[in-house]
């Protein structure tokens, strides 16, 4: 197996334009890259968030778990201006404020959003899909004019080497396997290049080793990055995560490394049930 | 249906490129000979009859037509039920001059028998065949601008969008049959006598426009194909299958749909005022429904996403409308629900899409 420690050096792209490079250099004096204060979100009178208060901080791989329906997706399309909720504070920085900004906005300023069912660009092919999502000007204007230049292209080589797709390059994405669109679009989250990565069950459908692997690869991330990983796997979240939360009925139930979350009895009975 | 869609994304490839250039410059041979052969003295065995190069220059622009309705359906998933109107506001800008022309310094006739005294605010100008030109441009431009602008930017999709478009169309066909909206109410315009002073029915005046016809359609084809395979068609693409995706990526997919959008109706406006001078009327029923309804069955028998199948399936379409209205007029339409829903239930990809199938 190809070993992780080729390292995927994601903040250093050489060749990135300065004006590029400012707006992604977030202002996070205190150490918090992802503030949510008393967050409420209801579909139809179900408050599918309630008051969830959550923080990340900088360079942090925080998982996110609970019972399916606590509100895990809800929260992300909070984060990333899908959804708006109905009140609460959400900052990325100190200084963006995520209720005013719209999806390109926030993708722009720098947080990055893996989907739980695996959502890749099917009609492209692999190296297509990468290409899409490089860092890079996104502008009408750019996209009609726009080459790879040599080193987006070998930036492009060396992810498509870490998810092992690097024989499937001009293979069109919907014909990949299940465990490969989700490689994928981990993929492209690399190349993007994001502050944040929002991973929504990123090992569903994959192999034991591609788990470990994927474990190993997030681990390399936190610390350049800050990471939130919604994942039921119990073993991959131990593997990974110095700090879990766990969500319940769309509000904060415990917080805490995973054997004292493990530990805690609301958890114990929210998941063994009453 | 995405790996379908990858498939016949791959569909040039498949067919052959050469086979399908070879083909393509004999096409190209044969419609630059036509008008040349209807210069011939009228005795001559090879001789073509005016009628028969208005009708391959009529279908020409058509082809058009679908080549920019497969711009936006096709590539960017944009069902556009609307096409007919930016294709009949170019005509009725070409129009403009045209009737400019033929009442030299007085008003055009038609606003003789309103009675009106002078000509409207926005016929100003419309005597400089340039600024005709321009307006070839700028009223489906703009037209389309405004209306994508504010039906992307409320997120309007599918079938929404489609019924909005057609809609639109006949929205223009009402407001242009009303003789006070200045643009000859019913009858449209037409008894054209000359263009930048050539006579509209002259040989050369015809075979010139054919020409440039032919021209203009390989421009577009060009304009398209350089589109599709730029990183801008790759992300229109992605806009189609998975727009939300796009838009975490960072693109916002509304400017690209907007973009393609106008390009789109710009082609047909070109189409439109290429249109006009050969066949020599432009009225409302341009803008009928119908009339974009059959534009979206050229290019879906054809297949869409191709580039060149639409350009088939206009001609196929055309030619068949051609005969039938002489053969049998009154059946015309069932047989084009017919082709549609044969079309829709047996060939998803299209003609274009049947040629890749036979080879492989
Ligand atoms: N658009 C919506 N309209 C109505 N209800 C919704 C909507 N989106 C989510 N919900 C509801 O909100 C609750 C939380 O959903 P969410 O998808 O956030 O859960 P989850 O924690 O991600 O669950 P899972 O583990 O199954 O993915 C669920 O009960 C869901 O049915
Ligand atoms: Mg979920």
């Amino acid at each position: 197996m190809n070993q992780p420690n080729s390292q995927p050096h994601l903040g250093e792209v050489s060749g990135v334009r300065p004006a590029l490079r400012d707006r992604h250099s977030l202002n996070t004096p205190h150490g918090t890259v992802l503030t949510l204060e008393d967050i409420n979100v209801s579909f139809d009178g179900f408050k599918a968030l309630n008051a969830l208060t959550l923080y990340i901080g900088v360079g942090e791989l925080r998982c996110i778990i609970g019972p399916n329906g606590a509100g895990k997706t809800t929260l992300m399309d909070v984060i990333t201006g899908k959804t708006r909720p109905d009140s609460g504070t959400a900052f990325f920085g100190e200084t963006l404020d995520l209720t005013q900004m719209n999806e390109v906005a926030i993708a722009k300023a720098g947080i990055g959003r893996k989907f739980q069912k695996p959502t890749v660009f099917e009609a492209l092919s692999v190296f297509d899909n990468l290409e899409l999502a490089l860092k890079t000007d996104k502008s009408v204007w750019a996209s009609l004019r726009s080459r790879l230049t040599g080193e987006q292209r070998s930036r492009i080589e060396e992810v498509l080497t870490t998810i092992k797709l690097e024989n499937q390059r001009q293979r069109p994405a919907g014909l990949l396997s299940h465990g490969q669109k989700q490689f994928l679009e981990i993929g492209m989250l690399l190349v993007q290049e994001p502050q944040l990565l929002l991973l929504d069950e990123p090992v569903a459908g994959m192999t034991d080793a591609e788990t470990e692997f994927t474990a190993e690869l997030f681990k390399s991330l936190a610390g350049k990055h800050s990471l939130m990983v919604v994942e039921h796997d119990m073993s991959f979240v131990g593997a990974i995560a110095d700090h879990v939360t766990v969500l319940h009925q769309g509000s904060v139930l415990a917080e805490g490394s995973l054997d004292e979350v493990q530990a805690n009895d609301r958890v114990i009975e929210v998941y063994l049930g009453r | 249906m995405s790996a379908h869609q990858a498939i016949s994304l791959r569909v040039a490839q498949t067919l052959g490129q050469r086979r399908l250039l070879g083909i393509g410059a004999v096409l190209v041979t044969i419609f630059l000979a036509l008008p040349l052969l209807h210069l011939l003295p009228a005795e001559h065995s090879l001789h073509i009859s005016a009628y028969t190069l208005t009708l391959v220059g009529k279908i020409l622009c058509y082809a058009m037509v679908a080549l920019a309705l497969d711009l936006v359906w096709g590539y960017a998933g944009l069902l556009s039920l609307g096409h007919g109107l930016f294709f009949a506001l170019g005509g009725y800008a070409m129009g403009m001059y045209l009737m400019r022309e033929a009442a030299g310094d007085g008003l055009p006739a038609f606003m003789h028998f309103l009675a009106w005294e002078e000509l409207p605010w926005y016929w100003t100008g419309t005597e400089h065949f340039l600024w005709a030109m321009a307006l070839v441009l700028l009223a489906p431009g703009l037209l389309a601008l405004v209306f994508g602008y504010f039906a992307f930017r409320s997120r309007i999709k599918g079938v929404y969008f489609s019924i909005m478009t057609q809609a639109l169309t006949f929205a223009g066909m009402l407001l242009f049959f009303r003789n006070e909206t200045g643009f000859g109410g019913n009858n449209g315009f037409t008894d054209f006598k000359t263009l930048l002073g050539f006579s509209i029915s002259a040989p050369g005046t015809r075979a010139t426009l054919f020409t440039l016809t032919v021209l203009a359609l390989l421009g577009c084809l060009y304009l398209s194909w350089r589109l599709t395979r730029s990183k801008y068609g790759r992300i229109l693409t992605a806009v189609r299958d998975a727009e939300s995706r796009v838009m975490f990526c960072g693109y916002d997919p509304q400017r690209f749909k907007l973009f393609i959008w106008v390009v789109s109706a710009l082609i047909c406006g070109v189409a439109g005022a290429l249109y006009v001078p050969q066949v020599g009327i432009i009225n409302p029923s341009e803008m009928s429904p119908t009339n974009s309804i059959e534009a979206a069955v050229w290019v879906a028998l054809g297949g869409r996403g191709s580039l060149i199948g639409p350009l088939l399936g206009a001609g196929l379409v055309n030619g068949a409308k051609s005969w039938f209205t002489v053969a049998f007029p009154d059946y015309w339409l069932f047989f084009l629900g017919l082709l549609f829903i044969v079309v829709t239930l047996f060939l998803p990809r299209g003609i274009f899409g049947l040629l890749r199938k036979e080879r492989s």
